[in-house]
């Protein structure tokens, strides 16, 4: 899975870091992804930022309803440096969704899981303040979510 | 039901100097707003203590809407995101999907691609302007900078049809050929368009009331600008020199000679300066585009993905095929994901499109400058006065309809 990678800053940080927690390397469309446990993101996330990789760029969530683990999280990081973009990726399952929030490493990740919180009802542990952040409070149900009616509940 | 948290501002308690707070409520409808913002702040006589912006009034669930739509279906609705910038919304949507289906655009397509998306940034940074000037009182400069945001929207008009919601960008390439004195339109605008940045400028720079609601004020370093993910002007005028049009080129902007301004006083006021340079930087880009503009076809080679031309359509049965499968039944893209970023008029702007290999996408995240800008604002205005707020909020340029989505 690794053929080709192991000169990559990001892949090298990440070995370093813990080689076991790199479950999948793939390299596409001129875009590396790193796929990661769930349990060690933030530890990874502050791995890759480490190696160079500054910048959060961006987080969200993906809906893969009926497949288990259900939920695949990305994260893209922007290295100012080596004027490139990396994927981390993770997966969640459906039973009690949550994962540790990485607003500790970025704050700037703070809006983005609040948002993935309320579309798709995913609990971000040690988030500072997980509230719905573009739906009303009183809102039910998460409508990303694919077992969500485009139109709504009527 | 998950536990939606506690509220971020408390009732006051009868704890220490707590009880001389008031908590105060801006917007949604405040005209110093940019559209429904609506901004919670704890005030100790007019010093602000925190600030919490509330959001979310404009959300119209664009990302679920996507997922319902065939692949080319969402060009129309990427307008309406940031509308300030339709252009640079269409571009970068498509690039997400050129990429996924591995798409060569022909070179000409690309050059007006960014003679359109430059444009697009005048027209961004004309609002952001006018209105930031409007906040702090010069009224002036509002109805010059709207005359020539007219000019452009005139341009646009005669090239999509469409003022504000061009759609002019198809996957693939281009709707169509461009009118054939567009060029000649355009050329006319820039010939006269740097003297106009003089006139705002001189309007602007030496007016003392500008100058003093602006120095100093909606301080944010470096570190945490990149910490807050704060893009785009915002970011460069906080002392970061990095912009994805020459550091990471897309749509052959690594063809064309600009600078990118940065400036390290991290404050309103360096904010202002670093747009206004970009704006002449903007009219070098153009006029290089015009320069050198190169000939050829305007869509990709891929007749089962771009639809055919209107004369071929009626004269050959397979464009007509096509025409109507593509219309129909969408086309496939291979599975996969990708992530397209670009600089839009606000900051770094992302598509990540996700397919499952069928006609519609399963996933399309946007990712705006907007949003993660708001999040430094509590950060610029803690501590400050209570009227610097609507400073910053002008200075950061954010447009809702790209918070909210």
């Amino acid at each position: 899975m690794l053929d080709g990678l192991p000169d990559h800053p990001a892949v090298k940080a990440i070995l370093d870091w813990n080689s076991e927690a790199l479950t999948d390397a793939l390299f596409d469309r001129g875009e590396l992804t790193l796929t990661v446990s769930s349990e060690k993101i933030c530890e990874a996330v502050a791995a890759v930022k480490d190696a160079g990789y500054n910048a959060f760029e961006d987080m969200t969530a993906v809906d893969w309803l009926p497949s288990e683990p259900r939920f695949q999280i990305s994260y893209h990081i922007l290295s100012h440096r080596y004027k490139e973009r990396i994927r981390l990726k993770t997966w969640v399952d459906s039973s009690d969704p949550a994962i540790e929030s990485i607003t500790s490493v970025w704050p700037g990740a703070n809006y983005y899981e609040r948002e993935v919180f309320d579309l798709f009802g995913i609990r971000f542990e040690g988030h500072p303040n997980l509230r719905r952040i573009l739906l009303p409070e009183e809102w039910v149900g998460h409508p990303l979510r694919k077992d969500y009616p485009v139109e709504g509940y009527r | 039901m998950v536990d939606v948290g506690t509220p971020i501002l408390q009732a006051p308690t009868a704890e220490g100097a707590h009880d001389q707070h008031m908590v105060l409520n801006m917007g949604p409808q405040h005209p110093s707003t940019h559209g429904v913002l609506r901004l919670v702040l704890e005030i100790d006589g007019e010093i602000v203590v925190r600030l919490y912006p509330e959001i979310g009034y404009l959300h119209t669930g664009i990302e679920k809407t996507c997922e319902a739509k065939f692949y080319q279906q969402v060009v129309p609705l990427t307008d309406r995101v940031d509308y300030l910038g339709p252009m640079a919304n269409n571009l970068c949507y498509c690039l997400a999907v050129e990429k996924l289906l591995g798409l060569e655009i022909p070179e000409r397509a690309q050059w007006i691609r960014v003679l359109l998306t430059e444009l697009t940034r005048l027209n961004s940074h004309l609002i952001w302007l006018g209105t930031h000037a409007m906040d702090i009182g010069a009224l002036t400069v509002f109805l010059y900078t709207f005359r020539e945001r007219e000019d452009i929207l005139r341009i646009f008009e005669a090239v999509a049809g469409q003022r504000m919601m061009t759609s002019y960008f198809r996957i693939g390439g281009l709707s169509m050929e461009p009118p054939l004195d567009l060029f000649d339109r355009i050329q006319a605008f820039i010939r006269t368009f740097p003297e106009k940045i003089d006139e705002y400028s001189n309007l602007l720079t030496g007016n003392p009331i500008f100058r003093n609601r602006l120095m100093g004020v909606g301080l944010l370093s470096a570190g945490d600008a990149v910490a807050l993910a704060v893009t785009g002007p915002t970011m460069r005028a906080s002392g970061i020199d990095f912009d994805l049009r020459r550091d990471m080129p897309y749509s052959s902007y690594e063809k064309f000679q600009f600078k990118v301004p940065v400036s390290n006083r991290c404050d309103c006021w360096g904010r202002y300066e670093v747009r206004l340079i970009e704006m002449r930087e903007s009219v070098k880009i153009i006029q290089q585009a015009l320069d050198g503009m190169p000939g050829g076809p305007i869509k990709a080679d891929a007749p089962k993905i771009v639809l055919p031309d209107r004369e071929k359509m009626k004269t050959q049965m397979e464009a007509l095929i096509h025409h109507f499968k593509i219309v129909t039944e969408g086309f496939n893209v291979p599975a996969g994901e990708v992530y397209q970023g670009i600089e839009s008029g606000h900051g770094q702007m992302g598509y990540y499109v996700v397919s499952d290999g069928t006609a519609k996408p399963h996933r399309v995240h946007m990712r705006y400058p907007g949003f993660a800008t708001l999040q430094a604002l509590e950060t610029m205005c803690k501590g400050r006065m209570l009227a610097d707020v609507v400073a910053v909020i002008g200075s950061i340029d954010i447009v809702l309809g790209e918070i909210d989505r």
